[in-house]
């Protein structure tokens, strides 16, 4: 076992950190506070190459390993958790779905400007009676010659409004349940594809969660990922990989607040000395920084193993669980630690405690992950 | 053996800069102890008149080289002339002020004497016979005590304020050098001065100083009204100038100007280690922030929590009261 | 066109500077970077290597984790790299330009880049030596440059204002804040910079028998904490009263 990351690994992480800190940090409260992305940020990762880290060269990617990518999102959800995400459903829903599945056609058409930038992409699956049961979908798709037309809504879709790739998750065929299901491809402006309500939500408010609505909206039908009954199927794949993406958002989000907090209880100051110096505060610390490296080896190790072709939904979700409870943990310390202050628009920590309670939600709530781990454990 | 402290005096449309007369003041100090003679070298067009007020300074013989090439500063003129002046007197030491022409000409001087020098001192002193320089590294987060053991003359460049000038009647003796000038590579295309009533940021007493606290381009005249009631400079940290607010010749810090004057009033700065680098060694500093937590308070000697633009105006019509 | 870059890893600009048991300044656990003003020299050389067409090299004097400084530069976009382990630690601007100079003297430049001081020991120096030891010409603090027909021309500060210089190449230059925005490497210029070479020599091995320091270190120190001092209370315009009093009265600086 070699607990040390690679050379390009430390690169990486280091170049994501320097971006992070200088361009994303300063923007993070903002955004926030606007309830608004800034694209310009976009551009700047896309000329990096942070929006296509582990796919191939060919296809606009970097070329990059899953721990990579991995250690970017924690990075970027260092310091925002919208920016994190918002590169996360990208790459691991959008991105990777066509990567895994799509012919080469579908591939060079639609990975190669999602990988490389030019285009942003988004999953569309949840609808309002199919959440956590992601195989009673009700959109519907009707095969019409050569074209496919879509009837319903999603719900709650991240990077949504501004996307220009979805994948969708239909039904084509409603009395087979999952068994029924297909995934395709759409494009932002095709007729009949429009947008409903933006979402206001508790944290991660800069990142884009809209409402899709299809109203015999036709698509043709080569852009169908993968065969008929296959939908359920690339979606539970896909969030298996998704789970490495959001676990990393959560292990970043409880490092930012955890970096924030003990800089803070070193330079605070209370009955003379600085509150690092009392016990209980130290203890506080050592558990938060202890909760952080171990969701940081269960992440990574997910990683490496999907890297390697092993088997790695389990181990996914039990990152992901682990990660998005530490955030939850950690950034709610990090508030208390701050005090006062902390729960204040001033500093950072209540935005960190805000934005880490969807990570036990959304991508697999916390329950699906032990319900998805118990499955594995009995199988 | 030891033939002399010497110190290049820097003048700028023949005023000689305030930093040269500080370098004197501690090269006289040493030279006494040693029972040397301070000698000043001074280059430029029409810079002979300035020997007299060196007299004042200490100086026992000031070399003076003029030629209508010298009378713009470049490297290879400047540096062939005094590196010539030094092979021919063989001084114990060689000092400069640390501006940016002071260490531009020092480096090349003392490669081409090929001797030691040591960059940006605060402190000069003896020790056991030997000239020890102070000098702070890492943007003062640490000082290293270096010296130049064997080879002569012992080159240092001083940090502008480490010392005050003090007169001190000497005969100032002028001495004509024929100044050998040599090939010169830079060719000066053009020249732009900013006309500036403020002192010079290195070289201020007084340094009043806005950062992202100052929310805008537009609210530094606030700081510049204040700034010329106390006949200071106007500063800013990184984050301002990183803004897009001031231009990077406004910045204090480790990235910017390293300055000590003898009172800094910083205004709506946070204190990032990296600014309290530059900054640092200031002999009074005063810190307006509204937020009670910011780092800035821990090095303030006064520290006022509030609005800055409630504060600075009432502390600029306070200190015109004061001052008039 | 040919392009050297001499840069520096130095400690992070937020690092605190602790002395180890024996005085000196203890590295232990201080994360490392590229010295600030030499990575705008490399930004520099790759703007003029995108313009001109030409080869990127970056040069350090250092020990071996100073690979890291140089791996980032190649991942910036620099073409090769060579790595000079002086052989000790006794390396002042004298010695570290001998060193430089005698590498750079190996290889074909019509530029040569660096920053004009390295935020750690802050001497400014080196550059200009180096270009002493090579025979060019040295323009130092650009903020500005054109390369056109084997001339720099290049804008520098200057004491109350700026000027523009014109040398012809070889020449060194030294970059000042202002002078470009550094890039961030890319994903895939980190994956390139693995495969770029690397060339990794000593002093000796370069025929410097005897590499000697002029200057001396005698001793380090770390300056007095400051002290906290008072915090005027009161409504604005009250404590600005009393803060132009404590000034003149007490601190009796106006």
């Amino acid at each position: 076992m070699e607990f040390k990351l690679s050379e390009e690994q430390e690169l990486l992480r280091k170049t994501v950190r320097d971006f992070a800190e200088e361009e994303v940090a300063p923007k993070a409260a903002q955004m926030d506070e606007e309830e608004e992305f800034d694209w310009g940020l976009w551009d700047k990762m896309a000329e990096m190459g942070l929006t296509g880290v582990p796919f191939p060269e060919e296809y606009g990617g970097s070329d990059m390993d899953n721990l990579s990518y991995a250690i970017a999102v924690e990075e970027l959800s260092r310091v925002c958790g919208s920016t994190g995400v918002t590169i996360s459903a990208h790459t691991s829903l959008c991105c990777w779905p066509i990567y895994a599945f799509g012919t080469e056609e579908q591939k060079k058409k639609y990975l190669e400007p999602l990988a490389n930038g030019d285009k942003v992409g988004a999953l569309g699956l949840t609808e309002p009676s199919a959440g956590s049961d992601a195989g009673s979908v009700k959109l519907s798709a009707k095969l019409d010659g050569d074209e496919y037309i879509l009837n319903g809504t999603k719900i709650f879709i991240t990077n949504g409004g501004r996307a220009d790739t979805y994948v969708v998750i239909a039904s084509v065929d409603r009395s087979k349940g999952h068994k029924g299901t297909a995934a395709f491809i759409v494009e932002k402006d095709t007729p009949g594809f429009t947008f409903g309500k933006k979402e206001h939500k508790l944290g991660i408010r800069a990142s884009y969660t809209y409402e899709l609505v299809f109203e015999d909206c036709r698509i043709p039908k080569e852009n169908k990922l993968g065969q008929d009954g296959d939908g359920f199927k690339i979606a539970l794949k896909t969030l298996d990989g998704g789970r490495i993406g959001i676990g990393s958002q959560a292990l970043g989000i409880a490092q930012g607040a955890f970096d924030q907090a003990l800089e803070y209880a070193k330079n605070r100051e209370q009955f003379g000395k600085p509150i690092s110096s009392f016990q209980g505060l130290q203890w506080m610390l050592a558990d938060m920084h202890t909760q952080i490296e171990a969701a940081r080896l269960m992440i990574y190790r997910a990683a490496y193993l999907k890297d390697n072709d092993m088997p790695y939904g389990k181990e996914a979700a039990m990152g992901k669980l682990f990660a998005s409870e530490t955030a939850m943990s950690v950034t709610t310390k990090a508030v208390q630690i701050f005090g006062g202050y902390g729960y204040t628009r001033e500093y950072p920590v209540e935005r960190m405690m805000r934005d880490a309670k969807i990570t036990e939600i959304y991508e697999g709530t916390s329950e699906v992950m032990r319900v998805v781990i118990g499955a594995h454990l009995l199988k | 053996m030891a033939k002399g402290i010497w110190v290049y005096v820097e003048q700028l449309d023949s005023q000689i800069k305030k930093v040269s007369l500080e370098v004197l003041t501690a090269g006289r100090k040493v030279a006494d102890e040693l029972g040397e003679e301070v000698c000043a070298v001074l280059l430029g067009k029409g810079v002979a008149e300035l020997a007299p007020t060196l007299g004042n300074y200490g100086v026992d013989k000031v070399y003076v080289a003029e030629d209508d090439s010298l009378e713009n500063y470049t490297t290879d003129g400047y540096a062939n002339v005094i590196a010539e002046i030094v092979k021919e007197n063989e001084p114990y030491a060689f000092l400069y002020g640390y501006t940016i022409l002071g260490r531009d000409l020092a480096a090349q001087v003392a490669q081409k004497v090929e001797t030691g020098l040591m960059s940006d001192c605060v402190e000069m002193e003896l020790e056991d016979g030997q000239l020890v320089f102070t000098r702070p590294i890492y943007a003062g987060k640490a000082f290293v005590k270096a010296t130049c053991p064997e080879s002569r003359p012992i080159m240092a460049s001083l940090r502008p304020n480490s010392y005050i000038a003090e007169e001190n009647k000497k005969e100032g003796e002028v001495v004509k050098v024929n100044p050998n000038i040599g090939d010169i590579r830079q060719q000066i295309k053009d020249i732009v001065r900013q006309v500036s009533e403020r002192p010079e940021l290195t070289e201020a007493d007084i340094i009043i100083s806005g950062g992202r606290g100052m929310k805008g381009p537009e609210n530094y005249k606030i700081l510049e009204e204040a700034a010329d009631v106390l006949g200071a400079a106007v500063g800013a940290s990184r984050a301002a100038v990183d803004a897009g607010w001031v231009p990077h010749s406004m910045q204090v810090g480790q990235t910017g100007k390293t300055v000590s004057p003898v009172l800094y009033i910083a205004c709506g700065i946070s204190g990032a280690i990296q600014h309290l680098a530059g900054m640092g060694s200031s002999k009074c500093i005063v810190a307006i922030n509204k937020d009670p937590e910011a780092n800035i308070f821990k090095v303030a000697d006064y520290g006022i929590v509030g609005d800055l633009f409630e504060v600075v105006p009432v502390l600029k019509e306070e200190l015109q009261k004061i001052t008039a | 066109m040919n392009i050297v870059v001499c840069l520096k890893q130095t400690f992070d600009t937020e690092a605190k500077i602790k002395l180890t048991d024996e005085g000196r300044i203890d590295s232990k656990g201080v994360s490392l970077i590229i010295n600030p003003y030499d990575e705008f020299a490399v930004e520099e050389a790759l703007k003029i290597k995108e313009q001109e067409g030409g080869e990127v090299t970056v040069v350090s004097v250092g020990g071996q984790k100073a690979q890291d400084a140089l791996r980032q530069a190649l991942a910036m976009g620099a073409d090769k790299a060579m790595l000079v382990d002086p052989g000790t630690d006794e390396v002042d601007e004298y010695a570290a330009a001998t060193v430089l100079a005698k590498a750079l003297s190996g290889l074909e430049y019509d530029i040569i880049l660096g920053g004009w001081r390295a935020i750690d020991d802050g001497s400014a120096q080196v550059a200009g030596r180096v270009a002493e030891l090579l025979g060019i010409p040295v323009v130092n603090t650009i903020t500005k440059l054109e390369v056109a027909d084997g001339k720099a021309t290049a804008t520098r500060e200057i004491e109350g204002g700026s000027e523009v210089l014109e040398v012809s190449l070889p020449a060194v230059l030294t970059a000042q804040k202002g002078l470009n925005e550094p890039r961030y490497p890319s994903m895939k210029g980190i994956m390139k910079a693995k495969k770029k070479p690397m060339d990794k020599t000593t002093a000796t091995e370069l025929g410097l028998d005897s590499l000697s320091a002029k200057v001396q270190a005698l001793s380090f120190s770390l300056p007095k904490p400051r002290e906290a001092g008072k915090v005027i209370d009161g409504e604005a315009p009250d404590a600005a009263k009393e803060l132009a009093r404590l000034l003149h009265e007490e601190a009796k600086i106006v």
